[in-house]
């Protein structure tokens, strides 16, 4: 039970991580490895505003700046998407290799930035007091607040998101230059601002999962390098262009690697949830949910 | 005679080359013992390099997994020489995790022709399968990369995992002897270097050959366009599987040359970052270049040891800022952008003179 929980918990921020990730994929083709240092920007952020909180407001505001830190993290990752995509990843279109290549220098000087602003060792953001504690459930099994926090605000993001894909005007030519690039430009969809929007939007996503990632444990410079692979691997099962197939692909990867790791140990666990993700693609090469197209390289 | 009927381009090529030959050969007796160590280095690295320019210069396949190839050759000789160093005991690292005998497959890297082998083929053979079960559902581009990478990462938990069979962080290291004669000794340095420049040459050639044959042909069709391709009548899935396992092979040779001349092996050699920097060697000497594959892996290198020593910070900025400025504006590498200075002299050239014949593009 506390398996499936803590399953799920990890699926959470998988999900929140590769949505981004599936959205940028799914538009542009551009895989964008500096993913992770988003989410360390995200990370910081929160704690730059927890450290403000603690300096010029009286104490008892204190509990209440990861309030502030979501949206700021969002708003700070969702810039720095915005610039990476006008400076960099609009000149690699049609290159996906090339841009992974691309954003890897660009998280790698992230990284180091980073290490040179708020040093090397990991630093701890102190939870708020009202995320202390957790619900003891039947069996003794305690479920924290921190955890229980974390899949709601995936949830919520995941509810927005739906919204703004498949209800709002600008989600609506988002799918449409997802779909066919071509034909969009040709009825007169800007496709280079819905590139920079959804590339920033996907950006600020991996911003508040930097933001929710600083409840788990402490941060540092290389904290998305840790995530930013397994997220990849949601893509890849999930498929890319329907937010459904990232849900799952999600929900997958992570439950299979808490239990597999609980089965076996965490270093064999990791190979076994390889191994099934290779044997899945053998049967949907494609990922399990694909957007059909009848065009043969896609 | 032979050389006024060959084209220009051609006697420059044979010239570098040349030089190239006459500087590896003079190496010896300008550099110290240990710059000599490290240029031996760098000429392992170039023969990852050639093996990763042959898929992904010639096919269009990036692989971030070199490294585990890399890593696995590396481990082979590793577990051949520490069999060799202890002389009949448990390796250390074995003692320390409560292994009281040695594991069944440890046992014939004892022999130094199995452990050659088992380098070599081993990454051939994982490669192959990888390639099978991805290959041939058409899993390619980014997905093929992504899978590599996780593969990187799969490899290194495992070995940090398993401490007792593979020395876990650590690696295997602690030896110092090949057939008996210390690795830390300059002469048996020197002969390891010339080994190398050997073995870098047969890679060179094995390289210029596939590339040149009518395999380097297909190669390179299906990475200008698999599926027409696929329909002239050729499968791509096999030829991709083919290169990818040789590609790997090199890999395995590389590291085992790497292990006699650094003397360590440890999953950290293997991980995300360095099959990742294996990439931009390639990326910066040239893709599609074999010669430019090996001077990329060699400058870059020279580069590393010299910055990084003193400065290791810049030199990650540096490099970070590298990536980014070689994708954008220089894809074809030093390579490319050689030939592309000499188009526009040449052309240049073209326009000055007043009945001059133009070139075709090349």
């Amino acid at each position: 039970m506390l398996q499936l929980f803590n399953g799920i918990s990890v699926s959470s921020i998988l999900l929140l991580i590769a949505l981004g990730l599936a959205i940028t994929f799914g538009l542009m083709k551009v895989i964008n490895m500096a993913h992770g240092e988003l989410i360390m920007i995200g990370a910081y952020t929160a704690y730059v505003v927890q450290n403000l909180f603690a300096a010029y407001l009286p104490d008892a505001a204190f509990g209440w700046y990861f309030a502030l830190a979501i949206p700021a993290s969002f708003a700070v990752a969702f810039a720095f998407g915005l610039v990476l995509e006008m400076g960099l990843i609009r000149f690699l279109y049609g290159r996906p290799l090339d841009s992974l290549l691309a954003t890897w220098g660009v998280g790698l000087v992230l990284q180091q930035i980073a290490r040179s602003l708020f040093g090397a060792p990991n630093v701890g953001v102190t939870s708020p007091e009202w995320l202390n504690g957790g619900i003891t459930a039947f069996g003794g099994a305690v479920f924290p607040y921190k955890r229980l926090f974390i899949i709601g605000l995936v949830l919520v993001c995941l509810f927005v998101m739906y919204l703004y894909i498949y209800r709002s005007h600008s989600g609506r030519r988002m799918r449409a230059v997802m779909q066919n690039r071509e034909m969009a430009a040709c009825l007169g969809i800007s496709t280079r601002s819905v590139d920079a929007v959804t590339f920033a939007i996907g950006s600020g996503i991996a911003g508040i999962a930097g933001c929710a990632l600083t409840l788990i444990g402490p941060i540092g410079p290389s904290i998305g390098t840790y995530y930013i692979v397994d997220a990849f691997m949601v893509v890849v099962l999930g498929g890319v262009g329907k937010l459904v197939g990232t849900v799952f692909g999600a929900l997958g990867i992570g439950l299979s690697n808490t239990l597999f790791e609980y089965w076996t140990t965490a270093s064999l666990g990791k190979v076994l949830v390889f191994l099934c993700i290779v044997a899945f693609l053998q049967w949907k090469p494609m990922g399990l949910v694909a957007m059909r197209s009848r065009s043969l390289d896609n | 005679m032979l050389l006024r009927t060959m084209p220009p381009q051609r006697i420059w090529l044979l010239a570098g080359y040349a030089a190239a030959a006459a500087a590896l050969f003079c190496a010896p007796l300008v550099l110290s013992d240990f710059r000599l160590n490290l240029l031996a280095k760098f000429l392992a690295y170039a023969i990852v390099a050639l093996g990763l320019d042959l898929i992904w210069g010639y096919t269009g396949i990036l692989s971030l997994g070199h490294g585990v190839f890399f890593g696995l050759g590396g481990y082979a000789m590793a577990m051949y020489l520490k069999l060799n160093a202890g002389g009949g005991r448990l390796p250390d690292f074995m003692d320390w995790s409560g292994l009281t005998a040695l594991p069944w497959f440890w046992k014939p890297f004892g022999s130094l022709t199995f452990a050659v082998l088992a380098g070599i083929l081993l990454p051939m053979l994982l490669a192959l399968v990888l390639g099978y079960f991805t290959f041939r559902n058409r899993i390619r581009g980014v997905y093929f990369t992504i899978l590599t990478q996780a593969l990187v990462i799969i490899t290194v938990t495992l070995f940090i995992g398993q401490q007792a069979y593979t020395g876990g962080t650590n690696g295997v290291t602690g030896y110092g002897k090949l057939f008996g004669y210390s690795l830390a000794s300059p002469d048996t340095k020197r002969f390891l270097y010339w080994v190398t420049v050997v073995l870098l040459f047969g890679a060179f050639s094995l390289c210029r050959y596939l590339v040149k044959s009518r395999f380097g042909k297909v190669l390179r069709a299906i990475r200008d366009g698999e599926n027409r391709v696929r329909f002239i009548g050729y499968n791509p899935a096999v030829y991709q599987k083919v290169a990818f396992s040789i590609s790997a092979g090199l890999a395995g040779l590389a590291g085992m040359l790497f292990v006699l001349h650094v003397g360590i092996i440890s999953p950290s050699m293997m991980g995300i970052v360095p099959s990742i920097e294996m990439v931009l060697w390639v990326a910066i000497g040239g893709r599609g270049t074999l010669g430019g594959a090996v001077l990329g892996a060699i400058l870059l290198n020279s580069a590393k040891s010299a910055f990084s020593e003193s400065y290791p910070d810049i030199w990650i900025l540096f490099m970070g800022a590298l990536f980014v400025v070689v994708v954008v504006f220089l894809p074809k590498g030093a390579a490319g952008l050689f030939s592309q200075l000499k188009r526009v002299g040449r052309r240049k050239a073209a326009d000055e003179g007043a009945n001059g014949v133009r070139h075709p593009a090349v």
